[in-house]
């Protein structure tokens, strides 16, 4: 079993999901997407590698330099999973949040 | 579209993390789990019993328009720290999925924000991927019709 392929693992770290945003703005390279961060730039690039490993970023050669970017369909996947999970406990979680700001403004 | 409730569920794990931050005091955040009036409201279900305390009991039970019993579920509270945690079982009645275990945990982040992390523990990975996959196209269509009639009751 190879762990690190798999992309729900993948997602599970927070400086992963933040890559992701990033290069889902637009294709960066590896430096560029470092900068972003605190974490050293080995550390960061072991994220690439495993990002990449399990598909949810592909890498594209321009010139010198290597561009990251990101795999919209493999990104789908992970989210259609989980979306609709998500979505009925966003939904209660509002209708709650709502439901209390009233409840608030009453007393 | 910040998308305020997110879900941590790693592959091949039997568990998943709900959080969400609420622009709500902590007490305020903590009643909504407590009062049944309440809790009817935003789960859009009828509460027959909700005993808030250790070795306390929940069951829920909702109806379709016809009065048609569709879903009913119960579970027992084996912690119930206010303001700060319930633990507590949840389980679904005659449906082929076993009962999961729940840690809720509230905090403030700042005066008037507060936090929930639900951490839900099922039988197995196989029965998490199917809680996660299957029954929800209705339960968003339910959400969305209860969010619907709330708002429609404030107008």
């Amino acid at each position: 079993m190879n762990l690190r392929r798999d992309v729900f693992q993948a997602i599970a770290d927070p400086t992963r999901r933040a890559i992701l945003l990033l290069v889902a703005s637009q294709s960066m390279t590896a430096g560029a997407l470092a900068s972003n961060f605190d974490t050293s730039r080995p550390t960061v690039s072991k994220h690439l590698q495993i990002l990449t490993e399990c598909e949810l970023l592909q890498q594209e050669q321009n010139g010198r330099e290597i561009y990251y970017h990101i795999n919209a369909k493999k990104m789908k996947e992970v989210a259609d999973f989980i979306e609709p999970f998500r979505k009925m406990w966003d939904d209660r979680f509002n209708t709650l949040e709502t439901i209390m700001k009233n409840y608030k403004s009453e007393k | 579209m910040e998308r305020k409730t997110k879900i941590d569920a790693e592959d091949g794990k039997q568990g998943l993390l709900i959080t969400r931050v609420f622009d709500l005091p902590l007490e305020l955040l903590f009643k909504a789990y407590v009062e049944a009036d309440i809790v009817e409201q935003w789960m859009g279900t009828k509460v027959l019993k909700l005993e808030n305390k250790k070795h306390g009991s929940y069951q829920f039970e909702t109806s379709d328009a016809q009065g048609n019993v569709i879903f009913r579920a119960n579970g027992v509270i084996h912690e119930f720290s206010p303001n700060l945690k319930i633990t507590r079982t949840f389980e679904m009645e005659n449906t082929p999925f076993p009962v999961q275990l729940e840690f809720l945990e509230f905090e403030e982040l700042t005066e008037g924000i507060s936090k929930l992390n639900m951490h839900i523990v099922y039988k197995s990975v196989a029965f998490r991927d199917q809680m996660l996959q299957l029954p929800f196209a209705q339960g968003i269509n339910m959400a969305h019709n209860r969010l619907q009639d709330i708002l429609n009751k404030l107008k």
